[in-house]
């Protein structure tokens, strides 16, 4: 499993700007393996109990994977909580766990969690009107630069004469220039030039 | 003493860099060659302090100086040699000092290799690195100091990050940094082209090896990163659109546009205002990055310690260098207009169209990496910008790019007839698409991103096929395809080669992303787990104590569901001394075809323990795509067309006062 | 067309702009959703007596803090004093412990059954109460963390401002230090009182 690498950084960060900040970031893996219902000690914790760990449902546990996937880390904040190691990503992964088993779907599952911890939680931005920037830009700079390449290329072109289609008589004077006849006064321009 | 050495050092590279800067450009300035030289002759001597500088700060790790503050907080005297080595540029001090070796590297290269350029582009160029060198120089001893002592000296370091004491450690930062710095060289170039005025083809053709060389660089930096990241962090993922990984792509894009640019540039002295902002672009970002990383305005994976007073001093650095840089542009690039025109359907056209969507690709990723911070500041809350949406913004603008890249070395330069291509084009794409459906179904996997990675995978491949076939078609009479070959210039072989590096490394992205498979899985020893045709049989885990850790190693033995052996894979939990957090060591067992990759999870009890297996198709290629990405750019770079000009261009060094 | 050149430099001095602002911003700290809602349910035991559980109406009528904490946190430490000095100027101050066994990095709770964590739990907070003496006009043990999800806790200490409504207002993220209360959550305390 990957490190909860946020975890040791942000120790290592705040050693050195001697300032301490939140410090659930410590957290370890400590979350128990319950995994037979025989150990009476178990059996009597809260269903909540946030002792398990994959479920015995494959299906689930996909699904439980792919949903922790989709969500952001609060503690470590650049690692899904599927991935992370912090203590409360365990915490909300198994949540997602007892939650899918529950029966509750995954839009559910993603708007309890924004309702508590907010937008922050989704690695895909919203789209509403303070995303619009974000999500059309690129597209409209690339339109943008496709534009400013046309417009700078037809200029260019018109001033140049390059484009330009050769008429009857222009193209039979080039032929006959090719086949070896003396230049003729007039200049013709050849639009061909090899790699 | 060898501590206060290396600060003497450091003090005397910075007055030489600022004797760089003011004879390069007051002597280009005004056309004294005396001057030039000199700078010139700086450029070198700053090489070469700065190297001894590092050496000193590397030896000084070696004999585990603990009286150093750097070496206390980053070794141990348990640290392997080669890591004590690595610690050295594993923090944010010695990382800054390898930053300013690899910009005074670059510059004593380009002092000494560039006889084809005149004295004063030359001096120019060399006075604007010396610059460059002289801002980095003052920000390392003014807030990063690595030679700063501490009083008392512990007895023991801290020893260096266990996630740093790694192969791909000892290799990654320096190739980046490598790229990164080399950045600058085009940029200098740029500047120089501003300042003189001048931009002719010569100039493109003397810039384009120096850019290749960076980029290439950086290629292979980025991608021993994310190999790097793809085996130690225990998840086999190969790119997270981290911060920090975005601020290295960002300038790979950037200058991925100019080495193309700069063709165009240097074949019709178009468009020459583009790219000259292009390579300031490049280095701009590339400066960026280095803010974004250490500044702790955006958090990050790879994030050092934020200071915000260093943070404060990049800012201004970045804020005087780029902002004095585009202000030069703004002003004298008009002056740099004008240029041949080419037609519509031209290759010219075709590696324009590309520049255009690779320069919004570059901003978009920009754009998702500074979101956040941009709606956190105007109040509109906490925002994450995450990989679906770098995917859904990178996949559309790169794709037609691709497209074009297989099609544009097959199009006449300045204008060319649709007509003459159109029918095969179109039956190569029939080709080629319906032959990526037809595999994917036979896989039984057809899904949109699987048959589009496909496809452009087959488009390239097949497109760089015939390119070569019809290379080879035109030569003359009674010339041997060995003949042939040989002739065929160095950029374009290099074209050639990373152009296939996309293809393969599209081919390696999409199959990994459609075909692999996980599972988690308790096992107890003598278990047995099956993926993806595999079968792991748990061994159980023992204890093993190494140089500096102790760690758990478990033992999984991999066959075929037949029961022929395949590996035999030791996955580690590691704890080492100085840390409180235990590491995991993945084994991976690789193949051309697929990896197969173990980490440990957690002890259930004292014998069973959550396995996590992982079956990876066609990671190899991710690595070797970009892999031949970087040999065809060292081939384009070593192309001797652009060495040959030396005898025709040289200015006789014993002339004096030439006005250039 | 001269000004298209110009473009560049506004773009970038626009981003430097940017990050300077982002020097006064903290990009690790999450914001609240829940401000402005009402204190979410939840049933806890109070470490007065155990075996009596306690939900948010039970402190309705009158704004408190609701300080989230565990002996563990080394930032709890140094609030400590901080909240004492709070409780002496008249604050009502709620505790609220959060994962005391769990959280912990030192301890293995896998070992423990759960009387056996309530049990050390209760040794540890009674210790650090007498040690440093008890802020709290009242106090709930959350050992597994559940009900501080609701809370959208993410990490110690953290301090919820609610009104006599039970209504939470403001949510202050870190240690609550003297220069903290005085320039900022003083304001935010008095005008919960107002309000009440």
């Amino acid at each position: 499993m990957r490190r909860c690498v946020q975890s040791l950084l942000a120790v290592l960060r705040r050693y050195a700007a001697g300032r301490l900040r939140v410090d659930a970031t410590l957290g370890w893996l400590l979350i128990a393996i319950a995994f037979s219902a025989v150990a009476p000690s178990w059996a009597a914790a809260p269903a909540a109990e946030q002792r398990a760990q994959p479920l015995h449902d494959p299906e689930l546990e996909r699904r439980a994977l792919a949903l922790g996937h989709r969500l952001r880390c609060v503690v470590c904040q650049n690692q899904s909580i599927a991935e992370s190691n912090a203590e409360l990503a365990h915490d909300l992964m198994n949540q997602v766990r007892a939650m899918l088993q529950a029966g509750k779907s995954e839009q559910e599952i993603v708007d309890f969690l924004v309702a508590r911890y907010g937008e922050f939680v989704l690695f895909e931005p919203p789209f509403d009107a303070r995303t619009l920037l974000l999500w059309v830009g690129p597209f409209a700079l690339a339109a943008l630069g496709l534009f400013g390449l046309w417009s700078g290329l037809r200029r260019r072109q018109q001033q140049s004469g390059v484009g330009a289609t050769l008429d009857e008589a222009a193209k039979a004077q080039a032929d006959a220039l090719l086949a070896g006849d003396s230049p003729s006064k007039t200049e013709t321009r050849v639009a061909k030039e090899s790699s | 003493m060898l501590a206060e050495w290396g600060q003497v050092l450091l003090a005397l590279a910075i007055a030489v860099a600022a004797l760089q800067a003011f004879f390069g450009l007051a002597g280009a300035q005004r056309g004294r060659v005396a001057w030039m030289v000199t700078a010139r002759r700086a450029a070198l001597a700053q090489g070469a302090v700065l190297a001894t500088a590092f050496a000193v700060l590397i030896a000084l790790f070696l004999r585990s100086d603990f009286s150093v503050a750097l070496v206390a907080q980053n070794s141990s005297t348990l640290t392997p040699w080669f890591y004590q080595v690595t610690a050295a540029w594993g923090n944010h001090e010695g990382s800054m000092l390898m930053w300013a070796v690899a910009l005074a590297g670059w510059s004593a290269a380009v002092a000494w290799r560039s006889q084809a350029l005149t004295e004063a582009m030359r001096a120019r160029v060399v006075g604007v690195l010396g610059l460059v060198s002289f801002g980095f120089l003052l920000f390392l001893t003014l807030t990063s100091n690595p030679f700063s002592r501490l009083v008392p000296a512990p007895e023991q370091g801290r020893d260096l990050n266990p996630l740093l004491q790694d192969p791909g450690m000892i290799i990654h930062p320096p190739l980046l940094y490598m790229g990164y710095v080399g950045t600058a060289v085009t940029f200098a170039f740029a500047i120089a082209a501003l300042l003189s005025g001048r931009m002719d083809a010569a100039w493109s053709r003397w810039a384009r090896p120096w850019a290749l060389t960076a980029w290439l660089f950086l290629t292979l930096g980025i991608m021993v990163g994310s190999w790097w990241a793809y085996y130690e962090l225990g998840w086999g993922g190969w790119w997270f659109w981290d911060p920090v990984e975005n601020a290295s792509f960002i300038p790979w894009l950037v200058m991925t546009a100019f080495i193309h640019s700069i063709i165009v540039t240097e074949k019709r002295g178009a468009f020459r205002a583009w790219t000259v902002l292009l390579a300031i672009a490049a280095f701009s970002l590339s400066l960026l990055g280095t803010f974004l990383v250490r500044s702790g305005v955006i958090t990050s994976v790879h994030a050092f310690a934020s200071d915000p007073s260093r943070g404060l001093f990049i800012l201004g650095l970045l804020a005087v260098t780029v902002g004095v840089s585009l202000a030069l542009f703004a002003w004298r690039a008009p002056m740099l207009a004008g240029g041949g025109a080419f037609g519509w359907f031209s290759r010219e056209a075709t590696l324009l169209v590309n520049n255009v969507l690779m320069s919004a690709a570059a901003l978009a990723v920009l754009l998702g990496t500074v979101y956040p911070l941009l709606m956190d500041a105007l109040g509109l809350g906490k925002l994450s910008v995450g990989e679906p949406y770098f995917v859904a913004v990178f996949v559309p603008l790169m794709t037609p790019a691709v497209f074009f890249m297989a099609i544009s070395p097959f199009l006449r330069w300045k204008q060319d007839d649709w007509r003459r291509l159109s029918k095969r084009l179109v039956l190569d794409f029939v080709v080629t698409a319906s032959a990526a459906l037809a595999l994917l179904a036979a896989a039984d996997h057809v899904t949109l991103r699987a048959w589009l990675g496909l496809w452009l995978t087959l488009w390239v491949t097949w497109g760089s096929a015939r390119l070569l076939w019809e290379r080879l078609q035109n030569r003359a009479e009674g010339q041997s395809i060995s003949e042939r070959l040989s002739r065929i210039p160095g950029s374009w072989w290099g074209m050639w080669l990373a152009h296939l590096g996309v293809g393969v490394f599209i081919m390696g992205a999409t199959l990994l992303g459609a075909f692999e498979a996980r599972l988690d899985v308790k096992m107890a020893p003598g278990q047995v787990a099956e993926l993806a045709g595999y079968r792991f049989h748990f061994q159980g885990v023992e204890e093993k104590t190494g140089p500096n850790y102790t760690a758990m190693r478990g033992t999984i033995v991999v066959t075929t569901a037949d029961g022929n052996p395949v590996a035999v894979l030791h996955p580690e939990k590691r704890n080492y001394h100085f840390s409180a957090m235990p590491m995991t060591e993945a084994a991976i067992d690789t193949t051309w075809r697929r990896d197969i990759y173990v980490s440990l999870g957690d002890p259930v009890n004292e014998s069973e323990w959550v396995v996590m297996l992982f079956y990876k198709p066609m990671v190899l290629f991710l690595w070797l795509g970009p892999l031949l990405m970087a040999v065809g750019g060292a081939v384009a770079a070593l192309d001797r067309r652009y060495r040959r000009q030396r005898a025709h261009l040289a200015v006789p060094a014993g002339a004096v006062g030439v006005r250039v | 067309m001269r000004w298209k050149y110009v473009v560049p430099l506004v773009v970038f001095l626009g981003l430097v702009v940017l990050f300077a602002v982002g020097f006064r911003l903290n990009p690790r700290e999450i914001p609240s959703p829940l401000i402005g809602k009402t204190a979410p349910h939840f049933t806890l035991p109070r470490f007065a007596e155990p075996a009596v559980t306690v939900t948010p109406a039970a402190w309705a009528g009158k704004p408190y803090l609701l300080n989230v904490w565990a002996t563990w946190c080394v930032s709890c430490r140094q609030e400590h004093p901080m909240l004492m000095r709070l409780k002496q100027e008249g604050v009502r101050i709620i505790g609220f412990n959060y994962k005391e066994i769990r959280g912990d990095a030192g301890l293995d709770a896998r070992k423990l059954s759960p009387e056996a964590e309530a049990q050390l739990a209760w040794q540890r907070i009674g210790a650090w109460l007498k040690t440093g003496g008890d802020p709290y006009a009242d106090l709930v043990v959350d050992l597994t963390g559940r009900a501080a999800i609701d809370y959208g806790v993410y990490g110690t200490p953290e301090t919820f401002f609610i009104d006599a409504k039970g209504v939470i207002r403001y949510k202050h993220i870190g240690p609550i230090t003297p220069e903290v209360w005085q320039d900022q959550l003083r304001a935010k305390w008095l005008a919960l009182q107002e309000g009440s």
